[in-house]
């Protein structure tokens, strides 16, 4: 069980929990302050005032490497000031935690998270080197090794992802959102903050919607997406589900076979 | 300066692509080896044509040739003059290359060194302001600490600097490098000018021992000064391999290496507090010794990557044998007088910070 409630100084105290295993919840607001502040009063890296407790002890009790043991997060981007090899920056997301695996088999890990985010031979490539996409995908492996079991110990652990496909074209959004949901279905948990609605509505389990650094709405993505919330939260006038006129092609991700 | 570990690029062949630890432990070990080279090449080299060969030979195996007459002198010269002096060598040049490939790991940048920095001119004032301050204001300091006194003088130097430094240069978890380099420049000016104020104050002998500190040298080294600054060193640097993790997962920012379960602060405080150490007790050795905590850093991370855990060992055993080297050069180019062994450092080192400079043109944000 993974409750949270958060007040910080940039949401009007938002106060939320919520119960249940083997969920995958995201949230989605227009740009603006406070889903990435969210996000990193969560993993523990902001001051916050509220109670964060991850399986039930709160975060500020926790020391650093116990807390990386229960989850991983993905940062937006991460720029690396020495010239690393792609399997070098994967295995540091041994550094502290537990991936989870039998002993042996860490060494082998970097190679199958590389694989698993379609980076199958980019092991000796520099870092440096790769696109912004390639880059977020190295990143992505390495968070994968530091949670590798989505249970350890008869616990749930998590993954917070922030902003994990945005620079991404749509084949690996595909494989990452459903790198994300297969962790949730193993029973972990993933907390994703998503702009695209259309992924958000295929993926989520739960979605919560903040707008102007409080929490709009949140619920079933059946629930939340409504023609008003996104006309409120967004600004736009849009209509949930209105297919375009007869020529114009269109494209969703809900058609991926 | 030939090191045969640098001459010959090193072909291992991986056992899997981007793992570079095989190669790491090849370069370690011939890297061992040119250290014991250039430990033999400096006992031999000097003004004195004392065989350093003969006096271990007598040493460790009683044997003395019956053509070569091993006098006291030649014995004297190995153990009291060249012996210390090759210690001091390899304890200074090992502290200033790990605490350089440390200090760019803790501030993220290949362009971090103590000595462009501000913490080496920051343990130079605590070191002048003993030498000089010592028989009046500090007296009871010098009373108080006897030998220890001026390594932790400029051990506090260096760690006020670089505690200042990390203050300004820092803000949320990210380094600017500009930031780091102006305010370097700025402590550093500060330093010296305060430092310019003590020489000002001092009488002719002190200022005779305080002429080495704006060049360095080995040239005092006795085993009193090993006895005072070496467990210091040694201390320092055995601290260090255990923040080789650490600084690995900080390559990837503050907040990504405390997700990864890093205790962050506690790591950026026992790398500042043991580089200043270390540097502190160079320093109040050797006086400025420049460069070598960049060149040697910067050619390893080129030759065997950036991975702490073997840098640092590598950067020790490489920093202890370009120092032995230097000193050899700076010892016998000018024989039988000596030049500062600063002087030769900065002639082979500052052309090579330019080279980085030129190469890194556009990754350095400056």
């Amino acid at each position: 069980m993974f409750r949270w409630r958060l007040g910080a100084n940039a949401s009007s105290a938002a106060s939320i929990s919520t119960r249940g295993r083997a969920k995958w919840w995201q949230s989605s607001a227009p740009t603006a302050p406070g889903k990435t502040t969210f996000l990193r009063a969560l993993s523990g890296e902001l001051a916050y005032t509220g109670c964060i407790a991850l399986n039930g002890r709160d975060l500020s009790e926790m020391k650093p490497v116990e807390i990386a043991v229960q989850r991983a997060v993905l940062p937006q981007a991460t720029t690396l000031s020495f010239p690393f090899t792609v399997r070098e920056v994967v295995k540091l997301g041994l550094v502290g935690g537990r991936s989870g695996v039998l002993p042996g088999e860490d060494a082998r890990l970097p190679e199958r998270a590389l694989a698993r985010v379609d980076l199958d031979g980019f092991a000796g490539r520099f870092y440096q080197e790769l696109s912004g996409g390639e880059q977020q995908r190295v990143q992505l492996a390495r968070v994968l090794c530091q949670v590798w079991a989505p249970v350890l110990d008869g616990k749930p652990r998590y993954l917070f992802l922030d902003e994990p496909v945005s620079s991404l074209d749509i084949k690996h959004q595909l494989i990452i959102m459903n790198i994300a949901r297969d962790f949730a279905r193993r029973g972990g948990g993933v907390i994703a903050i998503l702009h695209d609605l259309n992924l958000t509505a295929m993926y989520a389990d739960r979605i919560f919607v903040m707008h102007r650094g409080g929490l709009a709405a949140n619920g079933s993505p059946k629930d939340v997406l409504s023609d008003d919330l996104i006309e409120k939260v967004f600004d736009c006038r849009l209509r949930v589900g209105a297919l375009p006129a007869g020529n114009m092609p269109f494209v969703l991700p809900q058609s991926s076979a | 300066m030939v090191d045969q570990s640098i001459a010959g690029p090193v072909k291992v062949m991986d056992a899997s692509e981007g793992d570079r630890s095989g190669r790491a432990r090849a370069v370690i070990l011939l890297l061992c080896l040119g250290l014991a080279v250039a430990v033999l090449l400096s006992l031999t080299l000097g003004a004195s044509d004392a065989s350093a060969v003969n006096v271990l030979r007598d040493r460790l195996f009683g044997a003395v040739p019956s053509d070569t007459a091993l006098s006291a002198r030649d014995s004297l010269i190995v153990y009291d003059i060249r012996l210390p002096r090759v210690i001091l060598g390899m304890l200074v040049g090992a502290a200033l290359a790990v605490c350089g490939a440390v200090m760019q790991g803790l501030f993220r940048n290949p362009l971090a060194d103590p000595g462009l920095i501000g913490v080496s001119a920051g343990s130079s004032l605590g070191a002048v302001a003993i030498i000089v301050l010592g028989g009046t204001i500090l007296a009871p300091m010098t009373a108080l600490l006897g030998t220890f006194g001026l390594p932790l003088a400029a051990f506090s130097g260096g760690l006020v600097a670089t505690l200042v430094l990390c203050q300004v240069a820092t803000r949320q978890g990210r380094t600017s490098v500009a930031t780091m380099l102006l305010a370097g420049i700025a402590l550093g000016a500060l330093a010296m000018a305060l430092t310019g104020i003590l020489i000002f104050m001092a009488d002719d002998r002190q200022l005779r021992d305080l002429t080495f500190w704006s060049l360095g040298s080995l040239g005092g080294a006795t085993w009193a000064k090993i006895g005072s600054v070496g467990p210091i060193i040694i201390l320092a640097l055995a601290a260090m391999p255990f923040l080789a993790r650490g600084l690995n997962a900080l390559a990837l920012g503050e907040a990504t290496a405390g997700h990864l379960g890093i205790p962050v602060q506690r790591l950026k405080y026992t790398a500042i507090v043991g580089v200043s150490a270390a540097v502190g007790a160079s320093v109040a050795v050797s006086g400025g010794i420049g460069f070598v905590g960049i060149v040697v850093p910067h050619l390893l991370r080129l030759l065997i990557g950036p991975d702490n855990r073997y840098l640092l060992p590598a950067s020790a055993l490489l920093g202890a044998s370009l120092l032995l080297l230097a000193d050899a050069v700076a010892r016998t180019i000018v024989a039988p007088a000596e030049l500062p062994i600063g002087i030769v450092t900065a002639i082979s080192g500052a052309p090579f910070f330019l080279w980085i400079l030129l190469r890194k043109r556009g990754v350095v944000d400056l």
